[in-house]
Protein backbone atom coordinates (compact mmCIF):
# COMPACT_ATOMS: atom_id res chain seq x y z
CA UNK A 1 0.00 0.00 0.00
CA UNK A 2 1.43 3.54 -0.93
CA UNK A 3 2.23 6.35 1.73
CA UNK A 4 0.45 9.14 0.80
CA UNK A 5 1.06 10.86 4.15
CA UNK A 6 2.84 11.44 7.72
CA UNK A 7 1.53 12.99 10.45
CA UNK A 8 3.97 13.63 13.80
CA UNK A 9 2.78 14.71 16.98
CA UNK A 10 5.11 16.52 19.81
CA UNK A 11 4.49 18.41 22.97
CA UNK A 12 6.35 21.27 24.17
CA UNK A 13 10.25 20.31 24.13
CA UNK A 14 9.44 18.27 20.95
CA UNK A 15 11.01 20.51 19.23
CA UNK A 16 14.66 18.67 19.29
CA UNK A 17 12.75 15.22 18.60
CA UNK A 18 11.77 16.81 15.49
CA UNK A 19 14.51 18.05 14.81
CA UNK A 20 16.16 14.58 14.82
CA UNK A 21 13.49 12.65 12.55
CA UNK A 22 13.64 15.21 9.76
CA UNK A 23 17.56 14.70 10.03
CA UNK A 24 16.83 11.09 9.65
CA UNK A 25 15.12 10.75 6.80
CA UNK A 26 17.00 9.49 3.56
CA UNK A 27 17.64 11.95 0.97
CA UNK A 28 14.93 12.60 -1.85
CA UNK A 29 12.08 11.60 0.82
CA UNK A 30 8.93 13.27 -0.56
CA UNK A 31 5.81 12.36 0.98
CA UNK A 32 4.38 15.13 2.33
CA UNK A 33 4.24 15.40 6.41
CA UNK A 34 1.98 17.36 8.70
CA UNK A 35 3.04 18.20 12.31
CA UNK A 36 1.29 18.90 15.52
CA UNK A 37 3.80 20.09 18.08
CA UNK A 38 2.12 21.86 21.46
CA UNK A 39 3.10 25.03 21.67
CA UNK A 40 2.21 28.70 23.28
CA UNK A 41 -0.96 30.44 21.31
CA UNK A 42 1.23 33.27 20.63
CA UNK A 43 4.27 31.50 19.61
CA UNK A 44 6.15 33.22 17.06
CA UNK A 45 6.76 31.13 13.87
CA UNK A 46 10.53 30.29 14.49
CA UNK A 47 9.42 26.89 15.01
CA UNK A 48 9.21 26.26 11.34
CA UNK A 49 12.66 28.01 10.94
CA UNK A 50 14.41 25.86 13.31
CA UNK A 51 12.53 22.83 12.01
CA UNK A 52 14.18 23.76 8.41
CA UNK A 53 17.63 24.17 9.23
CA UNK A 54 17.41 20.06 9.36
CA UNK A 55 15.85 19.66 6.03
CA UNK A 56 16.18 19.96 2.75
CA UNK A 57 12.81 19.96 2.96
CA UNK A 58 10.08 23.00 2.56
CA UNK A 59 8.90 23.64 6.05
CA UNK A 60 5.88 25.97 6.58
CA UNK A 61 2.53 26.44 8.22
CA UNK A 62 -0.26 25.66 6.23
CA UNK A 63 -3.13 28.22 5.53
CA UNK A 64 -6.75 26.70 5.68
CA UNK A 65 -7.43 24.81 2.40
CA UNK A 66 -3.95 24.27 1.04
CA UNK A 67 -3.18 21.41 -0.99
CA UNK A 68 -1.17 18.95 0.22
CA UNK A 69 1.80 18.66 -1.77
CA UNK A 70 5.06 16.52 -1.80
CA UNK A 71 8.55 17.32 -0.35
CA UNK A 72 6.63 19.83 1.97
CA UNK A 73 6.47 20.03 6.39
CA UNK A 74 3.24 21.62 7.16
CA UNK A 75 3.66 22.46 10.61
CA UNK A 76 0.02 23.33 12.70
CA UNK A 77 0.36 27.01 13.37
CA UNK A 78 -0.06 28.55 16.89
CA UNK A 79 -3.41 28.46 18.38
CA UNK A 80 -5.02 26.23 15.65
CA UNK A 81 -6.41 22.65 15.18
CA UNK A 82 -4.51 21.49 11.66
CA UNK A 83 -6.81 18.73 10.09
CA UNK A 84 -6.81 16.33 6.96
CA UNK A 85 -9.45 16.87 4.50
CA UNK A 86 -10.31 14.06 2.22
CA UNK A 87 -9.54 15.88 -1.06
CA UNK A 88 -5.69 16.18 -0.17
CA UNK A 89 -6.29 19.44 1.43
CA UNK A 90 -5.59 20.88 5.25
CA UNK A 91 -8.44 22.90 7.13
CA UNK A 92 -7.81 24.53 10.41
CA UNK A 93 -10.22 25.09 13.31
CA UNK A 94 -10.27 27.26 16.11
CA UNK A 95 -12.79 25.07 18.15
CA UNK A 96 -11.91 24.75 21.47
CA UNK A 97 -8.44 22.54 22.87
CA UNK A 98 -8.58 18.58 22.63
CA UNK A 99 -7.21 17.47 25.99
CA UNK A 100 -6.29 20.45 26.52
CA UNK A 101 -4.60 21.55 23.51
CA UNK A 102 -4.76 23.95 20.06
CA UNK A 103 -2.92 22.36 18.01
CA UNK A 104 -4.36 19.13 19.18
CA UNK A 105 -2.34 15.86 18.08
CA UNK A 106 -5.33 13.74 18.02
CA UNK A 107 -7.17 16.16 16.23
CA UNK A 108 -4.54 15.65 13.71
CA UNK A 109 -4.55 12.10 13.58
CA UNK A 110 -7.94 11.13 13.41
CA UNK A 111 -9.29 13.55 10.77
CA UNK A 112 -5.48 11.99 8.81
CA UNK A 113 -6.56 8.75 9.50
CA UNK A 114 -10.30 9.08 8.11
CA UNK A 115 -9.14 10.76 5.16
CA UNK A 116 -6.09 8.33 4.17
CA UNK A 117 -7.08 5.29 5.64
CA UNK A 118 -3.97 2.35 4.65
CA UNK A 119 -2.08 5.24 2.85
CA UNK A 120 -1.07 6.97 6.53
CA UNK A 121 1.81 6.75 8.50
CA UNK A 122 1.53 8.52 12.48
CA UNK A 123 4.50 9.50 14.26
CA UNK A 124 3.92 9.89 18.25
CA UNK A 125 7.51 11.64 19.65
CA UNK A 126 8.05 12.33 23.15
CA UNK A 127 4.79 14.31 25.02
CA UNK A 128 3.95 15.30 28.30
CA UNK A 129 0.15 13.83 27.89
CA UNK A 130 -2.37 11.76 26.67
CA UNK A 131 -3.04 13.70 23.02
CA UNK A 132 -1.99 11.46 20.77
CA UNK A 133 -3.09 8.45 22.18
CA UNK A 134 -6.76 8.46 20.94
CA UNK A 135 -5.03 9.49 17.47
CA UNK A 136 -2.82 6.81 17.65
CA UNK A 137 -5.95 4.15 17.68
CA UNK A 138 -7.76 5.77 15.08
CA UNK A 139 -4.77 5.64 12.77
CA UNK A 140 -4.46 1.83 13.88
CA UNK A 141 -8.01 1.31 13.48
CA UNK A 142 -8.41 2.55 9.98
CA UNK A 143 -5.21 0.20 8.65
CA UNK A 144 -2.41 2.82 9.03
CA UNK A 145 0.77 2.56 10.45
CA UNK A 146 2.04 3.42 13.56
CA UNK A 147 5.11 4.37 15.06
CA UNK A 148 5.72 5.48 18.55
CA UNK A 149 8.95 7.26 20.10
CA UNK A 150 10.47 4.41 22.55
CA UNK A 151 9.31 5.44 26.11
CA UNK A 152 12.71 4.03 27.54
CA UNK A 153 14.52 6.93 25.54
CA UNK A 154 12.42 9.77 24.74
CA UNK A 155 12.42 12.81 26.64
CA UNK A 156 9.12 12.73 27.91
CA UNK A 157 7.47 8.89 28.11
CA UNK A 158 3.31 9.43 29.32
CA UNK A 159 2.01 9.96 25.47
CA UNK A 160 4.25 7.33 24.04
CA UNK A 161 2.87 5.05 27.53
CA UNK A 162 -0.55 5.81 26.80
CA UNK A 163 -0.70 5.21 22.85
CA UNK A 164 0.90 1.79 23.69
CA UNK A 165 -1.51 0.78 26.48
CA UNK A 166 -4.25 1.32 24.30
CA UNK A 167 -2.95 0.31 20.78
CA UNK A 168 -0.45 -2.69 19.78
CA UNK A 169 1.38 -0.01 18.14
CA UNK A 170 3.39 -1.24 15.12
CA UNK A 171 6.79 0.08 15.48
CA UNK A 172 8.11 1.25 19.01
CA UNK A 173 11.84 3.03 17.87
CA UNK A 174 14.45 5.20 19.30
CA UNK A 175 13.21 8.56 17.48
CA UNK A 176 16.77 8.45 15.17
CA UNK A 177 15.64 5.35 13.74
CA UNK A 178 12.40 6.57 12.53
CA UNK A 179 13.52 8.53 9.80
CA UNK A 180 14.65 5.27 7.89
CA UNK A 181 11.55 3.31 9.08
CA UNK A 182 9.60 6.10 7.28
CA UNK A 183 12.01 5.91 3.88
CA UNK A 184 11.58 2.27 4.04
CA UNK A 185 7.77 2.64 4.49
CA UNK A 186 7.95 4.73 1.25
CA UNK A 187 9.60 2.99 -0.74
CA UNK A 188 6.65 0.84 -2.14
CA UNK A 189 4.91 4.02 -3.05
CA UNK A 190 7.49 5.00 -5.53
CA UNK A 191 8.06 1.86 -7.04
CA UNK A 192 4.38 2.05 -7.65
CA UNK A 193 4.61 5.14 -8.98
CA UNK A 194 7.22 4.44 -11.35
CA UNK A 195 5.51 1.83 -12.72
CA UNK A 196 2.28 3.43 -13.62
CA UNK A 197 4.67 6.47 -15.83
CA UNK B 1 -12.79 -8.95 -6.27
CA UNK B 2 -12.88 -5.25 -6.07
CA UNK B 3 -16.69 -4.71 -6.63
CA UNK B 4 -17.15 -7.71 -3.58
CA UNK B 5 -14.84 -5.24 -1.36
CA UNK B 6 -16.42 -2.17 -2.35
CA UNK B 7 -19.36 -3.51 -1.00
CA UNK B 8 -18.35 -4.78 1.70
CA UNK B 9 -16.56 -1.53 2.59
CA UNK B 10 -20.28 0.37 1.39
CA UNK B 11 -21.53 -1.30 5.07
CA UNK B 12 -18.83 -0.17 6.55
CA UNK B 13 -18.95 2.57 9.85
CA UNK B 14 -17.32 5.12 7.84
CA UNK B 15 -19.86 4.82 4.94
CA UNK B 16 -22.64 4.81 7.73
CA UNK B 17 -21.59 7.40 9.21
CA UNK B 18 -21.50 9.68 6.30
CA UNK B 19 -25.07 8.07 5.65
CA UNK B 20 -26.20 9.11 8.89
CA UNK B 21 -24.50 13.01 8.50
CA UNK B 22 -26.52 13.37 5.09
CA UNK B 23 -29.84 12.21 5.88
CA UNK B 24 -29.48 14.70 9.27
CA UNK B 25 -28.13 17.61 7.49
CA UNK B 26 -30.79 17.27 5.28
CA UNK B 27 -33.51 16.99 7.58
CA UNK B 28 -31.93 19.98 9.65
CA UNK B 29 -31.90 22.08 6.90
CA UNK B 30 -35.50 21.12 5.65
CA UNK B 31 -36.78 21.31 8.96
CA UNK B 32 -34.91 24.81 10.76
CA UNK B 33 -33.61 26.79 7.68
CA UNK B 34 -29.94 26.35 9.04
CA UNK B 35 -27.66 24.55 6.37
CA UNK B 36 -24.85 22.42 7.20
CA UNK B 37 -24.18 20.90 4.29
CA UNK B 38 -21.24 22.69 2.81
CA UNK B 39 -18.98 22.62 5.65
CA UNK B 40 -15.55 21.24 5.70
CA UNK B 41 -16.09 17.60 6.48
CA UNK B 42 -13.30 16.97 8.66
CA UNK B 43 -14.23 19.92 11.72
CA UNK B 44 -18.12 19.44 11.11
CA UNK B 45 -17.42 15.62 11.90
CA UNK B 46 -16.02 16.32 15.42
CA UNK B 47 -18.78 18.62 16.13
CA UNK B 48 -21.35 16.39 14.90
CA UNK B 49 -19.98 13.77 17.56
CA UNK B 50 -19.71 16.34 20.21
CA UNK B 51 -22.98 17.29 19.89
CA UNK B 52 -23.96 13.48 20.37
CA UNK B 53 -21.73 13.61 23.00
CA UNK B 54 -23.46 16.89 24.64
CA UNK B 55 -27.32 15.19 23.73
CA UNK B 56 -26.20 12.02 25.48
CA UNK B 57 -27.10 10.07 22.52
CA UNK B 58 -25.33 7.17 20.62
CA UNK B 59 -25.56 7.57 17.01
CA UNK B 60 -26.57 10.37 14.48
CA UNK B 61 -29.56 9.04 13.35
CA UNK B 62 -30.71 9.45 17.38
CA UNK B 63 -29.44 13.53 17.31
CA UNK B 64 -31.74 13.32 13.97
CA UNK B 65 -34.96 12.09 15.96
CA UNK B 66 -33.74 15.00 18.80
CA UNK B 67 -33.26 17.60 16.50
CA UNK B 68 -36.63 17.00 14.92
CA UNK B 69 -38.91 16.19 18.09
CA UNK B 70 -37.28 18.14 21.00
CA UNK B 71 -37.91 21.55 20.33
CA UNK B 72 -35.25 23.24 22.92
CA UNK B 73 -32.14 20.69 20.93
CA UNK B 74 -31.79 23.17 17.97
CA UNK B 75 -30.45 26.13 19.22
CA UNK B 76 -28.05 23.81 21.43
CA UNK B 77 -26.96 21.98 18.20
CA UNK B 78 -26.58 25.47 16.38
CA UNK B 79 -24.75 26.41 19.35
CA UNK B 80 -21.89 23.36 19.04
CA UNK B 81 -21.97 23.72 15.56
CA UNK B 82 -21.32 27.68 15.05
CA UNK B 83 -18.94 28.39 18.36
CA UNK B 84 -15.03 29.11 17.46
CA UNK B 85 -13.02 29.60 20.81
CA UNK B 86 -11.43 32.72 20.71
CA UNK B 87 -9.99 35.43 23.44
CA UNK B 88 -9.49 39.30 23.28
CA UNK B 89 -7.29 40.80 21.29
CA UNK B 90 -6.69 37.41 19.44
CA UNK B 91 -3.83 38.31 17.30
CA UNK B 92 -2.42 41.13 18.90
CA UNK B 93 -0.42 42.64 15.62
CA UNK B 94 -3.75 42.81 13.48
CA UNK B 95 -5.57 45.29 15.46
CA UNK B 96 -2.54 46.83 15.94
CA UNK B 97 -2.45 47.52 12.30
CA UNK B 98 -6.08 48.11 12.72
CA UNK B 99 -4.86 50.87 14.48
CA UNK B 100 -2.60 52.33 12.28
CA UNK B 101 -3.57 51.73 9.01
CA UNK B 102 -7.17 50.83 8.77
CA UNK B 103 -8.43 53.57 11.35
CA UNK B 104 -7.06 56.93 9.62
CA UNK B 105 -9.10 55.18 6.43
CA UNK B 106 -11.70 55.22 8.44
CA UNK B 107 -11.67 58.54 9.42
CA UNK B 108 -12.72 59.55 5.97
CA UNK B 109 -16.32 58.49 6.38
CA UNK B 110 -18.49 60.86 8.32
CA UNK B 111 -20.17 58.12 9.84
CA UNK B 112 -18.68 54.33 9.86
CA UNK B 113 -20.47 51.47 9.62
CA UNK B 114 -18.35 47.98 10.88
CA UNK B 115 -19.54 44.40 10.24
CA UNK B 116 -18.45 42.03 12.41
CA UNK B 117 -19.41 38.35 10.86
CA UNK B 118 -19.44 35.27 12.85
CA UNK B 119 -18.78 37.35 16.24
CA UNK B 120 -19.08 33.88 17.98
CA UNK B 121 -19.09 34.66 21.80
CA UNK B 122 -18.16 38.25 21.24
CA UNK B 123 -14.16 39.00 22.51
CA UNK B 124 -13.49 40.03 19.22
CA UNK B 125 -16.03 42.56 18.58
CA UNK B 126 -15.34 44.15 21.88
CA UNK B 127 -11.94 44.44 21.37
CA UNK B 128 -12.46 46.16 18.32
CA UNK B 129 -14.89 48.55 20.13
CA UNK B 130 -11.68 49.38 22.39
CA UNK B 131 -9.63 50.46 19.55
CA UNK B 132 -12.17 52.16 17.84
CA UNK B 133 -13.14 54.19 21.52
CA UNK B 134 -9.11 54.81 21.79
CA UNK B 135 -9.02 56.22 18.28
CA UNK B 136 -12.08 58.37 18.67
CA UNK B 137 -13.92 56.79 16.48
CA UNK B 138 -16.51 54.82 18.22
CA UNK B 139 -19.06 57.70 18.70
CA UNK B 140 -19.29 58.01 14.79
CA UNK B 141 -19.21 54.10 14.62
CA UNK B 142 -21.89 51.41 14.64
CA UNK B 143 -20.78 47.89 15.02
CA UNK B 144 -23.38 44.88 13.35
CA UNK B 145 -21.96 41.99 14.76
CA UNK B 146 -23.52 39.01 13.87
CA UNK B 147 -23.72 35.03 14.33
CA UNK B 148 -25.64 32.22 13.54
CA UNK B 149 -26.11 30.92 16.94
CA UNK B 150 -28.72 33.09 19.28
CA UNK B 151 -27.39 31.56 21.92
CA UNK B 152 -23.61 32.19 21.11
CA UNK B 153 -25.15 36.20 20.23
CA UNK B 154 -26.58 35.70 23.85
CA UNK B 155 -23.17 35.22 25.54
CA UNK B 156 -22.04 38.17 23.16
CA UNK B 157 -24.52 40.66 23.66
CA UNK B 158 -24.45 40.17 27.84
CA UNK B 159 -20.73 40.89 27.35
CA UNK B 160 -19.90 39.02 30.59
CA UNK B 161 -16.92 37.01 31.04
CA UNK B 162 -15.27 35.35 33.58
CA UNK B 163 -12.78 38.30 35.66
CA UNK B 164 -9.78 35.43 35.16
CA UNK B 165 -10.44 34.88 31.56
CA UNK B 166 -10.33 38.98 30.70
CA UNK B 167 -6.96 39.57 33.03
CA UNK B 168 -5.46 37.06 30.75
CA UNK B 169 -6.01 39.27 27.97
CA UNK B 170 -4.21 42.04 29.36
CA UNK B 171 -0.40 41.76 28.17
CA UNK B 172 -2.49 41.49 24.21
CA UNK B 173 -4.23 44.16 24.45
CA UNK B 174 -0.65 46.29 25.53
CA UNK B 175 0.66 44.38 22.38
CA UNK B 176 -2.05 45.85 20.01
CA UNK B 177 -1.05 49.22 20.83
CA UNK B 178 -3.43 50.15 23.68
CA UNK B 179 -2.52 52.46 26.10
CA UNK B 180 -4.82 52.59 28.57
CA UNK B 181 -5.27 50.49 32.17
CA UNK B 182 -7.14 47.41 30.26
CA UNK B 183 -9.14 46.85 33.71
CA UNK B 184 -10.87 50.41 32.71
CA UNK B 185 -12.65 48.89 30.47
CA UNK B 186 -14.51 46.26 32.71
CA UNK B 187 -16.35 46.23 35.99
CA UNK B 188 -16.02 42.93 38.02
CA UNK B 189 -17.52 41.37 40.95
CA UNK B 190 -15.12 38.25 42.57
CA UNK B 191 -15.50 35.37 39.67
CA UNK B 192 -17.27 37.83 36.23
CA UNK B 193 -16.47 41.09 34.82
CA UNK B 194 -18.81 42.77 32.29
CA UNK B 195 -18.01 44.85 29.56
CA UNK B 196 -18.43 48.61 30.37
CA UNK B 197 -21.59 50.16 28.55
CA UNK B 198 -20.51 52.98 26.81
CA UNK B 199 -18.48 50.02 24.82
CA UNK B 200 -21.60 48.37 24.35
CA UNK B 201 -23.80 51.22 23.56
CA UNK B 202 -22.59 51.09 19.93
CA UNK B 203 -22.83 47.34 19.06
CA UNK B 204 -26.18 45.59 17.44
CA UNK B 205 -25.75 41.95 18.02
CA UNK B 206 -27.83 40.50 15.79
CA UNK B 207 -28.56 36.82 14.10
CA UNK B 208 -27.35 36.18 10.20
CA UNK B 209 -26.65 33.20 8.84
CA UNK B 210 -23.82 33.37 5.80
CA UNK B 211 -24.77 30.46 4.16
CA UNK B 212 -28.80 31.79 3.51
CA UNK B 213 -29.10 35.25 4.28
CA UNK B 214 -27.45 37.85 2.05
CA UNK B 215 -26.27 41.42 2.30
CA UNK B 216 -28.35 44.10 4.40
CA UNK B 217 -26.31 46.99 4.94
CA UNK B 218 -23.08 48.66 2.64
CA UNK B 219 -20.10 48.60 5.63
CA UNK B 220 -16.55 50.48 5.56
CA UNK B 221 -14.86 47.62 7.55
CA UNK B 222 -16.04 44.03 7.23
CA UNK B 223 -14.12 41.21 10.18
CA UNK B 224 -14.97 37.35 9.43
CA UNK B 225 -12.09 35.80 11.03
CA UNK B 226 -11.84 32.17 11.17
CA UNK B 227 -15.27 31.73 9.97
CA UNK B 228 -15.04 30.58 6.15
CA UNK B 229 -12.22 27.92 7.78
CA UNK B 230 -14.87 26.09 8.30
CA UNK B 231 -17.17 25.98 5.18
CA UNK B 232 -15.97 23.89 2.02
CA UNK B 233 -14.39 25.74 -0.77
CA UNK B 234 -17.69 26.16 -3.02
CA UNK B 235 -19.29 27.60 0.14
CA UNK B 236 -16.33 29.77 0.76
CA UNK B 237 -16.17 31.43 -2.21
CA UNK B 238 -19.36 32.28 -2.02
CA UNK B 239 -19.84 34.10 1.30
CA UNK B 240 -16.55 35.99 0.14
CA UNK B 241 -18.65 36.71 -2.78
CA UNK B 242 -21.55 38.17 0.16
CA UNK B 243 -18.60 39.84 1.92
CA UNK B 244 -17.36 42.18 -1.24
CA UNK B 245 -20.74 43.27 -2.15
CA UNK B 246 -21.33 44.16 1.40
CA UNK B 247 -18.14 46.35 1.27
CA UNK B 248 -18.30 49.83 0.31
CA UNK B 249 -15.79 50.37 -2.58
CA UNK B 250 -12.53 50.71 -0.16
CA UNK B 251 -13.72 49.11 2.52
CA UNK B 252 -11.58 46.98 4.09
CA UNK B 253 -11.82 43.08 5.01
CA UNK B 254 -10.05 41.59 7.71
CA UNK B 255 -9.62 37.57 7.45
CA UNK B 256 -8.03 35.54 9.71
CA UNK B 257 -4.55 35.07 9.75
CA UNK B 258 -4.43 31.36 7.64
CA UNK B 259 -7.45 32.53 5.47
CA UNK B 260 -6.61 34.27 2.29
CA UNK B 261 -7.48 35.70 -0.50
CA UNK B 262 -5.59 34.07 -3.36
CA UNK B 263 -6.78 31.93 -5.19
CA UNK B 264 -10.12 32.77 -4.59
CA UNK B 265 -12.80 34.56 -7.61
CA UNK B 266 -12.78 37.81 -6.20
CA UNK B 267 -9.31 38.01 -5.98
CA UNK B 268 -8.83 40.65 -8.57
CA UNK B 269 -11.51 42.91 -6.58
CA UNK B 270 -9.41 43.53 -3.80
CA UNK B 271 -5.61 45.32 -2.97
CA UNK B 272 -3.83 43.88 -0.37
CA UNK B 273 -3.21 46.49 2.26
CA UNK B 274 -0.83 43.65 4.39
CA UNK B 275 -1.54 39.68 3.33
CA UNK B 276 0.56 38.34 6.60
CA UNK B 277 -1.76 39.99 8.74
CA UNK B 278 -4.77 39.13 5.87
CA UNK B 279 -6.13 42.79 5.69
CA UNK B 280 -7.45 43.91 1.85
CA UNK B 281 -9.37 47.08 0.61
CA UNK B 282 -12.22 46.74 -1.89
CA UNK B 283 -10.90 48.69 -5.00
CA UNK B 284 -13.65 47.07 -7.65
Amino acid sequence: MALDLVVVGASLGGLAALQALLAGLPDGFAVPIAVAQHRRPDAESRLTALLGRKTSLAVREPDDKEPIEPGTVYVAPADYHLLVEGEGTFALSVDGPVTFARPSIDVLFESAAEAYGQRLAAVLLTASSDDGAAGIAAVAAHGGVTVVEDPETAASPVAGRAAMARTAVAHVLPVGEIGALLGELAKPAAAERRARR
Amino acid sequence: MAAATAAAEDTGPAELEELETELLLAAVARRHGYDFRHYAAASLRRRLRRAMQEEGVPTLSALQDRLLHDPGAIRRFVSTLSVHVTGMFRDPDVYLLLRKKVVPLLRTWPFVRVWHAGCSTGEEVYSLAIVLHEEGLLPRCRIYATDLSDELLDVARRGVYPLRALRGYTAAYHQSGGRADFSSYYTADSANAIVREDLRRHIVFSPHNLVSDGSFNEFHLILCRNVMIYFDKGLRDRVIGLLHDSLAMFGVLALGLRETLRFAPCEGCFEVIDEPRRLYRRVR
